[in-house]
């Protein structure tokens, strides 16, 4: 497997030559920077051109078709037609506080996506708790939501961001929970190396057979949940709230928060890729020499880039088949049914673990 | 030098938010202020090299405590209507006192342990390694902490059985 830190390592000493130090650290900061956000801005190209296709599908529609050879160019029509929209300035809103909003949920996803080990040698932050850091700065988001709803200063944003904020906090606790038992299995919290034991003994989900299965089924749906999409999508549910938190928001502003949804979406995919699917680890059979050495010739990302955007499909999948729940069902199914299952998990996971069952 | 430049940086955030913490007259900003804040501290954190405590602060601070304020607020309604409450000068006194008392107390405790010397020399990444903090978390030798956790646990379950308490139907 190609090591990426040959080359990041290669332009460090590079630069490192004829320029003293810490002016290296601000450079590489600004490059890393540049990356992340072409990155950022292209995943969500095509995360939305792939939305409404699959969305079309499901629904036995064609989807968009018009501009461009097969629609391609749709998103970037829709882009330009936000960035000509107008600002709508409304009385009595908390300026500040309403346009401050877009950047925290933007911040966070900025934060996690820069988590996402990449290839072997490409992560942007890897230290060694760099899967509790992620379930921390994930929480920035809930503040956003919460802020704009606020600051908008109207019922529906309000009503919006009350059960968003209820919503998001109750479904992070599956998310930890599920992370939690991944963890009791690699024994470590940073990701590069979790990767790295799984291109070394086999994926973990079945590494970890039945407690990993299970928390794969319970990560896909808190994941969704923690996207804010359907079934789950009540905090922006249209035919009560218009648009939830973000009603009041035209333009850019609105396209902020459009852009962190899909994201949030890849960056879910891209984790559950990360702790239960391996990362960037090729696919091995015991025993099959001449197919797994076909498989190590892939390269890194190609791997990482498949098996997320397989978890962004089943998450899509999810999305568009199921009908939307009510509020009440949506907490009880948290509290009362997926809390109790994640906890009964770790428990489990831990027996499997200490007999030493992993296989 | 790098390192100098972060920490002037967040030194400036850090004493800026808190500032406009506590000049500004909306509770919400307020909150939003004092959110910028935790996350300077963080950020000092993660700059020394602290990073599971960094991320806790993030994730206990801005995660929590800021997020269960803002519902609080929420929740209470809008009352940044602009109030104009004025304050005797008794009481400007006071608070001024109050204020002065703290920072010679806090320069007091920072000048005697001479904190100022040894501080900004970054320990390694294996200084707080997690498995060495969950050892100790959980140990009960010499200086385990498993006592206070414990205690803490309960303090935590007699404010969970209090709040349902309050909060049960009739």
């Amino acid at each position: 497997m190609f090591d990426f830190s040959i080359i990041s390592k290669w332009f460090h000493d590079l630069l490192t030559g004829f320029i003293p130090e810490w002016l290296v650290i601000g450079i590489e900061c600004v490059i890393v920077l540049l990356f992340i956000i072409l990155l950022y801005a292209i995943l969500a190209i095509a995360l939305i051109y792939l939305e409404r296709k699959i969305c079309a599908f499901f629904q036995c529609r064609i989807g968009p078709n018009r501009v461009g050879k097969w629609g391609l160019l749709q998103v970037f029509a829709d882009v330009f037609k936000m960035l000509s929209k107008e600002i709508i300035k409304m009385r009595q809103s908390d300026r500040l506080l309403h346009d401050m909003a877009p950047f925290f949920i933007l911040a966070a996803s900025f934060l996690t996506f820069a988590c996402i080990p990449w290839n072997k040698g490409l992560e942007i932050l890897d230290f060694n708790v760099g899967l509790f850091f992620f379930i921390a700065v994930s929480g920035i988001g809930v503040i956003g939501i919460l802020l704009a709803g606020w600051a908008s200063h109207s019922k529906y944003p309000m009503i919006g961001a009350m059960r968003s904020g209820a919503q998001l906090i109750s479904y992070e606790l599956s998310i930890g929970m599920t992370m939690l038992t991944m963890l009791l299995l690699c024994g470590t919290m940073q990701l590069s190396e979790i990767v790295q034991q799984q291109a070394d003994y086999g994926w973990n989900i079945i590494r970890g057979h039945v407690p990993a299965v299970l928390a794969f089924i319970i990560y896909l749906i808190a994941g969704n949940a923690e996207c804010n999409r359907g079934p789950f999508d009540l905090p922006e549910a249209e035919s009560e709230l218009t648009a939830g938190y973000h009603t009041e928001y035209s333009g850019m502003g609105f396209g902020f928060f459009y852009l962190a949804e899909y994201l949030n979406l890849f960056i879910c995919g891209a984790m559950a890729a990360t702790i239960f699917l391996g990362g960037w680890a090729p696919l091995y059979f015991p025993g099959w020499d001449g197919f797994n050495t076909i498989m190590g010739y892939i390269p890194g990302f190609i791997w990482f880039f498949g098996k997320a955007f397989f978890v962004v499909f089943l998450l899509m999948w999810i999305r568009w088949t199921y009908p939307r729940l009510r509020i009440d069902q949506l907490l009880s199914l948290e509290w009362k049914y997926l809390m109790p299952i994640s906890m009964f998990n770790i428990i489990l996971m831990a027996l499997v673990v200490c007999f030493g069952l992993t296989l | 030098m790098a390192q100098t430049i972060v920490f002037l940086v967040l030194a400036a955030i850090i004493l800026g938010c808190g500032i406009m913490a506590v000049t500004t007259k909306r509770i919400m900003r307020a909150a939003t202020y004092l959110m910028f804040v935790l996350f300077g501290t963080a950020g000092l954190y993660f700059l020394m090299g602290y990073t599971f405590l960094g991320s806790v602060q993030v994730m206990v601070y801005a995660g929590g405590v800021v997020v269960l304020y803002i519902f609080a607020l929420m929740l209470t309604g809008r009352q940044d209507k602009k109030e104009n409450h004025s304050v005797s000068l008794a009481k400007k006194f006071a608070a001024l006192l109050a204020a002065l008392y703290g920072a010679g107390l806090f320069m007091f405790a920072i000048i005697s342990h001479r904190f100022a010397e040894n501080i900004l020399t970054p320990p390694s990444e294996q200084t707080a390694s997690v498995k060495v903090l969950g050892e100790q978390l959980l140990s009960s030798g010499r200086f385990g902490y498993l006592l206070p956790f414990e205690i803490v646990s309960i303090l935590l379950l007699a404010c969970i059985i209090g709040s349902l308490i309050i909060a049960r139907k009739r």
